[in-house]
């Protein structure tokens, strides 16, 4: 990292210039493999001897109760709906991402804020004020973006763990049924990351190879940002050296 | 499928009136909300009122994160930002747009100034809350410091809560000090607000009635052409409070 930066308005509170860790954030619609191969990316790292923080979307202490409590049908209009995720993900952040960056760990992010950005861009059709709202998420070293047609997806879900209420997207009606709407919501995702994969210079990894292919595709996007700059490797005991940034 | 983007920086387009009150902690901001209330429901005004940090979803996880002091300046502004974003949709915007008055005690500047306190950036939570409705008249309360500190010690309130006096910025160890040195600094932040969003000043320290008798005149004056409408006739405030209890005082 040695030069982090935000999005957009940043934490006036907290400079990002000496992370001296990796941020590689994994991103993709839902169902498409990513939590499968984080695992394997992670252990592969640690047999190298990097410290891996794994975070993932929703898993913060201070929101993931409040976010189910918000799914069971409590809310949603758009603007909680996506103000709910970027609390959560702004305490994992502050708690976890930056300390762990500080600490030259790798972080892998399971989905990271353009999930977020597809999902409101989706309900809203205005891409400025979600942007502004996620102003101050420290840019990752690498997105990975794993790509997939909407028909492998909808098979690939059936056939492990079906498809659910908000997967679907049901809250926007886009079709008659469960499949008919995720097919239609997941389709406007994807065609959302596909513009931020330019807008964004994702490194995109096509989804529908086999699983050891995509493994070793990943690996290759990610070694070359572990080589550059300053990384520390906890193995070694030796401290980064000196952050030329400033 | 996406609806016109209504922003901040625009009046609203509804035929509904929106009237909040904003000021500091014992400026007396919230007794003059409710006899402003009183008296639009005696004069027959079908009134609505929402609190700020008062939708159920949120309120608990602020409630957990103030226990455990894990909230971060910009988690705590963004759990305010959700709950103003969940009453707007299920408590403000539906009357506004029915033709209704709204009342709101604090509003966006509450966070404008206490967020930009606390150390976010200033420019970042107005961007945030730019899908905010503008309110039709916004009352600034304002009293000195001192004055605002006496009230609250000598009223129902013995002691100062923890992030009401800014003790997450470890200001002061003393918690009536870091309420002095917080609470001024928010003082300063809405005093620059005045002019940059048309408030209307009144000098908290005058007697209540007095403030009261200000208040309606500037609102009846501000509702000469709003044509109050509602959806039952006969004894209209008894009618409704059947159905949703208004928060008694």
């Amino acid at each position: 990292m040695g030069n982090g930066h935000y999005f957009g308005d940043g934490l006036t509170y907290l400079n990002p210039s000496d992370l001296k860790g990796r941020l590689i954030a994994i991103e993709g619609t839902d169902g498409v493999g990513r939590s499968t191969h984080i695992e394997m990316l992670q252990e592969w790292l640690e047999v190298q001897g990097y410290g891996v923080l794994t975070t993932g979307w929703t898993r913060s202490s201070l929101m993931s109760k409040t976010i189910e409590v918000a799914k069971q049908g409590n809310i949603l209009d758009r603007w909680s709906f996506s103000l709910l995720y970027a609390t959560d993900f702004a305490d994992r952040l502050e708690h976890q991402i930056i300390p762990a960056l500080r600490s030259g760990f790798v972080v892998l992010a399971d989905r990271y804020i353009y999930t977020a950005l597809a999902r409101d861009v989706v309900r809203s059709g205005d891409p400025t004020w979600i942007r502004n709202v996620f102003g101050f998420a420290i840019v990752p070293d690498l997105i990975c973006y794993l790509r997939i047609d909407v028909d492998t997806l909808a098979l690939r879900v059936i056939e492990s763990k079906g498809m659910n209420f908000w997967e679907s997207g049901m809250d926007l009606k886009l079709g008659a049924d469960l499949y008919e709407s995720f097919k239609k919501y997941q389709s406007l995702l994807i065609e959302e990351f596909d513009r931020m994969a330019e807008e964004f210079h994702f490194e995109v990894v096509d989804a529908r190879k086999p699983p050891d292919e995509i493994q070793e595709a990943l690996r290759a996007k990610i070694e070359p940002v572990l080589k550059t700059g300053r990384l520390t490797q906890p193995s070694t005991g030796q401290p980064a050296k000196a952050s030329s940034a400033s | 499928m996406s609806p016109p983007v209504l922003t901040f920086d625009q009046p609203h387009p509804f035929p509904g009136k929106l009237i909040i009150v904003e000021g500091l902690d014992g400026s007396g901001k919230s007794t003059q909300l409710q006899l402003l209330q009183k008296w639009l429901d005696s004069k027959g005004y079908n009134v609505f009122f929402t609190e700020w940090n008062s939708s159920e979803l949120v309120r608990e996880t602020t409630r957990r994160g103030k226990k455990s002091k894990a909230l971060t300046p910009t988690t705590f502004s963004l759990l305010h930002a959700t709950d103003f974003a969940n009453r707007l949709y299920h408590d403000i915007l539906p009357p506004l747009k029915a033709g209704m008055l709204v009342l709101a005690d604090r509003y966006v500047y509450t966070a404008f100034s206490r967020d930009a306190v606390r150390g976010v950036s200033p420019m970042w939570v107005r961007k945030l809350y730019n899908f905010a409705i503008r309110p039709d008249m916004a009352f600034y309360f304002k009293v000195p410091i001192e004055v605002a500190i006496d009230r609250l010690l000598g009223g129902t309130r013995a002691q100062f809560k923890y992030y009401e006096a800014g003790m997450d910025m470890g200001l002061s160890q003393d918690i009536t000090e870091s309420f002095r040195i917080f609470q001024s600094r928010i003082l300063a932040e809405y005093d620059k607000m005045v002019s940059e969003y048309g408030f209307i000043t009144m000098d908290a320290t005058k007697d209540i009635e007095e403030q009261q008798n200000d208040m309606r005149q500037l609102v009846s004056k501000a509702l000469e052409n709003y044509r109050p409408k509602r959806g039952t006739h006969g004894k209209r405030a008894l009618f409704w409070r059947r159905f949703d209890l208004p928060k008694s005082e």
